[in-house]
């Protein structure tokens, strides 16, 4: 299961590393949130994928997954949340005010601009 | 267990929530802003005593025993940055009330610089890897906001740029930590360094060191991860750039220093010798840069990258004596790159521009303005017996010591390089015709001075004063090399 997962996230950051070479913004706020999805799964992955039981330690409990890392993933999760709604935020700014959302027309090798 | 750790988080903390409140006045959130600071200062000077006295102090968050919970570890090293921290977030944030601008303080800038401090204070006081990746994001989402704050064109076109190449690097350090939790099975920084040395550090535990140096490294703008940082952090303001250029590097530098130092000592033969060679291509860069451009803020900016070069240096060389210069020099370089960033603020308030070309003559009306500059010009160069040069001299005799001739002769070199690319500006902007300005008017220069005063005495007294601060300096130097101590600290409660 854990071989399926490593391609299953080797392709999302595939895909995620293609749309942030990209030119428009857009593309590029997609490919940072696909990032951030692959990234998830993988700590997911690096935990240890078992079959069934719930995170809980009981004194004699059978068998439990490893709670640690989908804390991690919850913290992180919020955590892109955040960052991606603000990059939304900001490109739409930065389009209004820049009148563009190509990355070609961004560099801003002109100093003092 | 000591609650005191948790103050230089908390005070930012909550003063943030309140300023947030208080946003409509100004005045008032303002002087709520640096009393703030202020007493952050004096809780992080009890902080550094109580270390001073009773050795590393711990803090298991909610009373989770060690490896389990969330530990805050406070040791020299960590003490003695969140006391420098804090000095100089009171002196920017000083600073701010003339300088920032009314829009930007209705703007909610106050709030955000407390939130800022509380993501540094954390990711210094942080025992647990996890913990400091969530206080990198409160420290970055802060100067996020702080970069674009004000939406001129340039700000808006850098911040998209700098969002960009940290989220890329949150979730490579997100990936990073992944990997080395299905390695050693724990989060907590102490017991990470005692597991990685019961199993010696196999082939997997240096590609993870190798990934930290990557994700630190883009935080640190060391070679070749330095291309985001010359463009960003030439867009906003001056306080924000001095805050900016003097802790967020500095905050990847430290972590490297942590991780190198408490994880990944045991082959050195690869990962220091990397860091080693990486420090020195950095110095470089940065030196090239800070020659080419006549633009004050674009050459102070070149300079914040060979300063990360020197320190890293010295963490590479990995002696306790070398170490001791790259947290002497650490320091140093917070202070007095604050304080030029302050002072070169002042110089674009009074003439409007940054271009070199353009000022000449300053020193004629502004005589105490151009010789702190040239003071912390002259520091910045490690000129004895000013506060560089303790540093320098320990990193350098160190490097030789090793027998890490190259590296130690650049890094002697660079300082000469240093010293001409700060003196140029002095030469050109202080010297030669006195001219008049048109804004020259309007700038409030004696109160924009006191803040860098404040930082150009501190550091001519931690130059001159070295003898006396020395032992604290070894002492977190003496940790760094013995993980035993701090491992010890930790897991004993």
């Amino acid at each position: 299961m854990e071989i399926v997962m490593a391609f299953v996230v080797g392709i999302i950051f595939m895909a995620a590393t293609y749309l942030m070479l990209s030119k428009s913004l857009l593309r590029i706020i997609i490919g940072t949130g696909l990032l951030s999805h692959g990234t998830h799964l993988l700590v997911l992955t690096m935990g240890g994928l078992k079959n069934g039981a719930a995170p809980l330690l009981g004194e004699h409990a059978p068998s439990y997954n490893d709670p640690l890392p989908q804390a991690l993933i919850l913290t992180a999760i919020v955590i892109a949340f955040g960052v991606t709604s603000f990059f939304l935020v900001l490109a739409y700014r930065a389009y209004q005010e820049l009148g563009t959302d190509n990355m070609d027309r961004l560099r801003g090798t002109k100093i003092n601009e | 267990m000591n609650n005191l750790l948790l103050l230089p988080i908390l005070i930012p903390l909550f003063t943030a929530v309140i300023l947030i409140f208080l946003n409509r006045f100004t005045i008032a959130s303002r002087w709520v802003s640096a009393l703030s600071f202020l007493s952050t200062v004096f809780v992080s000077f009890l902080l550094f005593q109580k270390v001073q006295a009773d050795g590393i102090q711990t803090l298991n968050l909610g009373s989770w025993e060690a490896p389990f919970g969330i530990t805050l570890v406070s040791d020299m090293l960590s003490s003695l940055l969140v006391l420098t921290t804090s000095v100089i977030a009171f002196a920017c944030c000083l600073y701010s009330f003339r300088a920032i601008g009314e829009e930007r303080e209705k703007f909610y800038y106050y709030p955000i610089l407390q939130f800022l401090i509380v993501g540094i204070n954390g990711a210094f006081t942080t025992g647990d890897i996890f913990n400091l990746f969530v206080f990198f994001e409160v420290m970055l989402m802060s100067s996020y906001v702080l970069l674009v704050l004000g939406g001129t064109k340039a700000q808006l076109r850098e911040s998209v740029k700098y969002i960009l190449v940290n989220i890329i690097s949150s979730s490579l350090f997100v990936i990073t930590v992944a990997y080395l939790y299905s390695v050693v099975g724990t989060l907590n920084m102490a017991h990470i360094s005692s597991r990685i040395a019961e199993v010696g550090q196999p082939g997997i535990l240096t590609v993870i060191a190798v990934l930290f140096l990557i994700v630190f490294g883009l935080k640190g703008a060391i070679f070749p991860l330095y291309f985001w940082l010359p463009g960003s952090y030439y867009a906003p303001p001056a306080p924000v750039l001095a805050l900016f250029g003097a802790l967020l590097t500095k905050v990847g530098v430290y972590s490297i220093m942590r991780t190198y130092t408490l994880f990944f000592p045991h082959d050195p033969g690869y990962t220091h010798e990397l860091l080693g060679a990486l420090a020195v291509i950095t110095i470089v860069v940065g030196i090239i840069g800070a020659l080419a451009y006549w633009d004050v803020k674009k050459i102070i900016i070149y300079n914040i990258i060979v300063a990360v070069g020197v320190i890293l240096f010295g963490v590479s060389v990995n002696t306790t004596e070398s170490l001791t210069g790259a947290i002497f020099y650490l320091i140093h370089d917070m202070l007095i790159k604050a304080a030029l960033f302050l002072l070169v603020g002042i110089v674009i308030a009074i003439t409007g521009t940054t271009n070199l070309k353009k000022i000449s003559g300053l020193i004629k009306n502004y005589p105490l303005l151009g010789w702190m500059f040239l003071l912390s010009a002259l520091a910045l160069a490690g000129i004895p017996p000013l506060s560089g040069f303790v540093g320098k001299l320990l990193i350098i005799k160190s490097g030789f010591g090793a027998e890490a001739y190259w590296g130690a002769g650049i890094v002697l070199m660079s300082s000469l390089l240093v010293l001409f690319s700060v003196m140029k500006i002095f030469i050109n902007g202080f010297w030669g015709i006195h001219r008049t300005y048109e804004e020259e008017e309007k700038a409030p220069v004696s109160w924009l001075l006191i803040s860098p005063a404040i930082l150009v005495i501190i550091s001519v007294l931690y130059g001159v004063g070295a003898e006396l601060v020395y032992p604290y300096i070894l002492e977190a130097a003496e940790t760094l090399t013995n993980p035993s101590t701090y491992i010890n600290a930790v897991m004993k409660e």
